[in-house]
């Protein structure tokens, strides 16, 4: 089983591939190859920074393309992690207007002026269950309200409801901390950072891909 | 409620863990990365690993202990200590550290802060303010705690801010390794004074005193060092104190 994690330059990959390797039979990629990609099992788009600077970095390797055919046309397993979440949206107010990789109808936003908590908002928090059930998701057999490590400024506001699958609260604002829609996965906290609970979704990831195989 | 993170604190000379007071009279009390593990296992929230005189030597020894603490602690991981140059902080990035704490560099050009920032983001850069008390005010020091700046250390830390910082992290010089207790008024009156989480460092001696600056600050973070290493409590005691005295923390 092949898990590609995509490789454009932004964010902590050794930690997501670290984290991995606490598994067996998963063979690691690291790549930002096409063939590599499209013959993945399930890919993993990580990232930390900033939004305008990581699409042109996936655009300069031809990578919105490659992502467009795995993720919507082969509709391969996928998941996408903090800045990897937000990309998946059409277009973030980062740094004045960004256009994203448009997989998911919605907008990334600065957090609300209303926030009544220090930005960005790094810290532990928990992840609340909403309509959709944990089941058989990455969610597999985490309790409700389990604590993640988050780090962002931006959060990511969905069109449809009904494709979330957690809320977090902080500082008074109420946002959407992980999506699912199909095959698609993405979180807006580092399950790599979050210690045991996070390596719980990732096998949860894992066990995911095995079964789509 | 927002949770306090507590964080491991593991000051390195060479290969083993140091720990003096007032940052000063380092002694060896262990290995890093077992100590790392240790409290990863333990529950902590987050790992320093500071290379204690690097600054001062000009040399950087953390990259193989950092590599290894990435292997098998699955929690943010910062580093500090002798941080120069862009390729400095990119070597720790891929090495695996979620962050940087930066000091001496910055007081030396804070446009070093600004171009970080532009390259790796604000998440990725922490401001180490290093002070020590002159009656009513600090004053940054540099070097490990070696050499004064003639900076206010509040209005630096503001600057530190300013310049693209995402975080602040805090150490009382003169609270460093005495086991009495933080510099409440001195964390209070940076956490006062930024809008970006700052995490307090220096003299935590029980859990009472992590308790006593979370009541009295708003600080977002806190580092322990002595009062685990010595086993005096270990993590989860301490986390336990917290949340028995309403301090948001996780369990």
């Amino acid at each position: 089983m092949k898990i590609v994690v995509v490789d454009y330059g932004m964010g902590n990959v050794q930690s997501i591939i670290n984290a991995l390797s606490q598994f067996k039979d998963v063979n690691i990629i690291l790549s930002d190859n096409q063939d590599e990609i499209m013959s993945a099992d399930g890919l993993i788009l990580p990232g930390v920074g900033a939004f305008k600077r990581a699409m042109r970095e996936l655009k300069r390797r031809n990578l919105p393309n490659v992502l467009e055919r795995y993720i919507l046309q082969k509709e391969g397993v996928f998941l996408g992690i903090c800045l990897g979440m937000q990309l998946l949206f059409e277009s973030s107010e980062e740094f004045g207007y960004t256009e994203g990789l448009g997989f998911i109808k919605g907008s990334v936003e600065y957090f609300p002026r209303d926030v009544s908590d220090k930005l960005p908002h790094v810290s532990w928090n928990s992840i609340e269950m909403q309509e959709l059930n944990w089941n058989d998701t990455i969610f597999s057999g985490i309790k409700n309200k389990d604590d993640f490590y988050f780090v962002h400024s931006y959060i990511c506001k969905p069109n449809n409801l009904d494709i979330i699958l957690s809320k977090t609260e902080y500082g008074g604002i109420n946002f959407c901390s992980s999506i699912q829609q199909g095959n698609i996965y993405a979180c807006q906290f580092h399950p790599e950072k979050s210690a045991n609970s996070g390596l719980n979704v990732m096998k949860n990831f894992i066990d995911i891909v095995k079964k789509g195989k | 409620m927002n949770k306090i993170r507590i964080i491991a604190r593991i000051d390195i000379n060479n290969d083993s863990v140091v720990k003096g007071r007032c940052l000063e009279g380092l002694k060896k009390i262990g290995r890093p990365n077992e100590m790392s593990k240790k409290y990863y296992e333990k529950g902590v929230d987050e790992i320093v690993f500071l290379d204690a005189v690097a600054s001062l030597y000009d040399r950087n020894s953390l990259i193989d202990i950092l590599k290894q603490a990435t292997k098998e602690t699955f929690v943010p991981i910062t580093i500090g200590g002798g941080i120069k140059t862009i390729k400095d902080i990119k070597d720790a990035l891929s090495a695996g550290a979620d962050k940087v704490a930066i000091n001496t560099q910055a007081v030396k050009n804070l446009d070093f802060i600004r171009e970080a920032v532009q390259i790796f983001g604000s998440q990725a850069i922490i401001g180490s303010v290093v002070a020590r008390r002159h009656r009513y005010r600090w004053e940054a020091f540099i070097d490990n705690a070696k050499h004064r700046t003639h900076k206010d250390a509040v209005d630096w830390a503001v600057e530190l801010e300013k310049a693209g910082a995402g975080e602040i992290m805090i150490t009382s010089i003169d609270n460093d390794g005495r086991q009495k207790g933080f510099d409440v008024e001195l964390v209070d009156a940076i956490t006062k004074r930024v809008s970006i989480p700052v995490i307090a460092s220096g003299g935590a001696g029980s859990s009472n005193d992590v308790i006593k600056l979370c009541k009295n600050t708003s600080c977002d973070a806190v580092a322990v060092a002595s009062l685990i290493h010595y086993g005096v409590e270990n993590i989860s005691d301490i986390k336990n104190k917290m949340k028995d005295n309403n301090i948001g923390v996780r369990l």
